[in-house]
């Protein structure tokens, strides 16, 4: 057995602590019965109550998973579509600017890709809105998603579409019924991605939405410069909810397949 | 009971499934197929066979429509291949990593297919139990790729590229990754099945030994072009040329020079020794200089000089391989010029009679080496 040292003990404390302490203190305070956000008088649970009549925020809740779905699942075709091509298509005119201009934005200010967006439909004459916050949340996740299914494609065996094609599928039907079910998991992580960046924008979102489209980071943020209310906390403390939820149970999911794949090549080399 | 012999390349009248007409491909500066021109006859186990690198994977995945041909046409039953993509050919392929597909189970690989053809339901599913049975899985049919052993997914491979009754199957280096017990299994396994279904087979092996069990004609391949086409047994009593001779199995190669006599050519191989005796089909000008190849098995060594023998000579044993079964020994004749002479393990070990630094005779029949040009 190991033994207990003082060293490690602390580290991992203080480490927790730095990583968790903010959010305790704010899952604390949204049970606090107080409308004072720091002084604690007795645990109530009326701001999840208030929070649900609350019908602006539950408006930006609404239009932020609008936009997150709809941003995120575009990002995820064009992404993937850009990976297949820069993994796939060979060497074509071009590739390198191709490849390095869809990595850009991975490594571009969020200000400036805002603002750009931000002049590029002024001068198209677009309306802002939902649909200029989903082109423009497509635009920055796209790329996210074009790295994960690219590293996944890199390593996928060739021959499998080749085998594909072989027994008389089209080149089509042999990336749906045989390359895109392989990469799926790569797939749906890129789309998980896109979707939790979306979800937490606040910086291009507040540049291409219109007074039509508030999405719940921006109102979030402008309720909080008003003050820190115990609604927000509530707020907050449902969306850490979600969030773990959903982390546990992926990694649970992919551990568990993993685990049972691992026995199953092991009673197969058995067999032999 | 008169055995008619399967031989349709020596038949005219027979026409050939597959021509190569002149193909060439090049890759960009880099000529992998040179001017390469060759039949290969239905219900036929042709082997092309090479180092790697010789064109030969090449040329099977232009038979499969993976690479176009860059000069030349490749007729499969008559028909030009140069427009017709894999999905429309009726060829089909095993490849090398078998490229199961892993979302799949073993039914649904073998069905793969067949459900692309759009066949009804019914007659899929009998002929997938057909195939299941033909490669003893029926008990693996639900299970994914993941779940069964190296031998039983290169059999999910075979029945996957037979399901479909293909005109050609293609296998590349099909037993490459399985041990050496199971591949010899596997090849008888492939015969039969190759004689049950009368597919005709093309495979790619660098592996000799796999390409003479299993074929009826072995191509052998160097730099792109084909050296020599010929039954195993041609192949290997009739070598056209050193390089086939030394592919294939072990040979020993002495070089000197021929001269006409009565019945045969005497060839001097070095200075004051008796010339060699042998016979060839073939014609040598007085003079030229030739190869003679002879295979180790066919030189007996002996501790006297034999009564009888048409070439004998003298020489030391440098080296014992020892295989059990048989032994090589290697001798150095005076000039320095090694030969191996291999023999079989009549007896125990402990009476082998000769013995390293022994000074013995090696003798062979005038019909025992191949007289080559090059």
């Amino acid at each position: 057995m190991r033994r207990f040292s003082w060293f490690n003990a602390t580290s991992l404390t203080v480490g927790f602590a730095f990583l968790y302490l903010p959010m305790l203190i704010l899952i604390i305070y949204s049970f606090n019965e107080s409308r004072l956000v720091t002084v604690w008088a007795g645990f109530s649970t009326q701001w999840y109550g208030s929070l649900l009549q609350n019908q602006s925020f539950l408006d930006a809740a609404w239009v932020t998973i609008q936009v997150a779905i709809a941003s995120s699942t575009i990002a995820t075709v064009l992404g993937t579509m850009a990976a297949y091509v820069l993994v796939r298509g060979g060497r074509f005119m071009g590739r390198t600017v191709f490849s390095g201009m869809v990595y850009a934005p991975l490594v571009m200010p969020e200000v400036i890709t805002g603002l750009s967006l931000l002049l590029l439909f002024i001068g198209i004459g677009l309306d802002r809105g939902i649909f200029t916050v989903v082109l423009a949340h497509t635009t920055f996740s796209m790329c996210f998603v074009s790295v994960v299914v690219s590293s996944r494609l890199v390593s996928f065996d060739k021959s499998l579409e080749e085998a594909a094609l072989d027994l008389g599928c089209s080149p089509f039907d042999a990336f749906r019924l045989v390359t895109l079910p392989i990469i799926a998991p790569a797939v749906i992580s890129g789309w998980l991605l896109a979707f939790t960046l979306s979800l937490d924008d606040l910086v291009i979102a507040s540049f291409t939405a219109g007074p039509s489209a508030t999405t719940l980071p921006i109102r979030i943020f402008s309720a909080v410069r008003m003050g820190v209310s115990p609604e927000i906390n509530a707020l907050s403390t449902i969306m850490i909810a979600i969030v773990t939820v959903g982390v546990v149970t992926a990694s649970i999911v992919s551990k568990r397949s993993s685990l049972a794949q691992q026995r199953d090549e092991q009673a197969a080399a058995r067999a032999t | 009971m008169a055995q008619t012999v399967f031989a349709p390349w020596d038949d005219p009248q027979a026409k050939p499934l597959i021509q190569f007409k002149n193909v060439t491909k090049r890759f960009g500066d880099f000529t992998a197929i040179e001017n390469l021109t060759q039949d290969i006859y239905e219900r036929e186990f042709f082997s092309l066979l090479g180092p790697s690198g010789c064109g030969k994977t090449t040329l099977m995945r232009m038979l499969a429509g993976f690479e176009n041909v860059t000069e030349g046409q490749i007729l499969i039953a008559g028909q030009d291949m140069a427009h017709v993509p894999p999905n429309k050919r009726a060829v089909n392929m095993m490849f090398q990593s078998y490229a199961l597909f892993p979302h799949l189970s073993v039914w649904e690989n073998i069905a793969f297919g067949l459900k692309r053809e759009g066949k009804p339901k019914d007659e899929i599913a009998a002929r997938v139990e057909e195939m299941l049975r033909l490669t003893r899985l029926v008990k693996f049919a639900k299970r994914k790729p993941h779940q069964i052993s190296g031998g039983q997914r290169q059999r999910v491979a075979l029945a996957r590229s037979l399901a479909k009754a293909p005109k050609l199957l293609l296998l590349d280096e099909p037993l490459g990754a399985l041990d050496k017990k199971l591949r010899q299994d596997t090849q008888f396994e492939l015969m039969d099945i190759q004689e049950k279904t009368g597919t005709t087979f093309v495979i790619v092996t660098h592996d000799q030994e796999e390409a003479m069990t299993v074929s009826s004609r072995v191509a052998v391949m160097d730099e792109g072009r084909i050296i020599q086409v010929a039954t195993p047994a041609q192949i290997y009593e009739a070598p056209n040329s050193v390089y086939v001779a030394d592919f294939i199995g072990d040979v020993n190669i002495i070089n000197g020079v021929a001269t006409k006599a009565e019945d045969g050519y005497l060839i001097t191989w070095a200075e004051g020794q008796a010339p060699f005796m042998a016979k060839t089909p073939n014609l040598f000008a007085d003079g030229q200089t030739c190869h003679l190849a002879i295979r180790p098995e066919k030189v007996a060594i002996s501790a006297e000089r034999p009564a009888d023998a048409v070439n004998a000579v003298e020489g030391q044993i440098i080296d014992i391989a020892y295989l059990g079964n048989i032994s090589t020994y290697h001798v150095k004749l005076v000039n320095g010029q090694m030969i191996k002479a291999q023999a079989a393990n009549t007896r125990r070990l402990s009476r082998r009679t000769f013995t390293w630094e022994d000074r013995v005779w090696l003798s062979w029949t005038d019909t025992a080496a191949v007289m080559l040009e090059r």
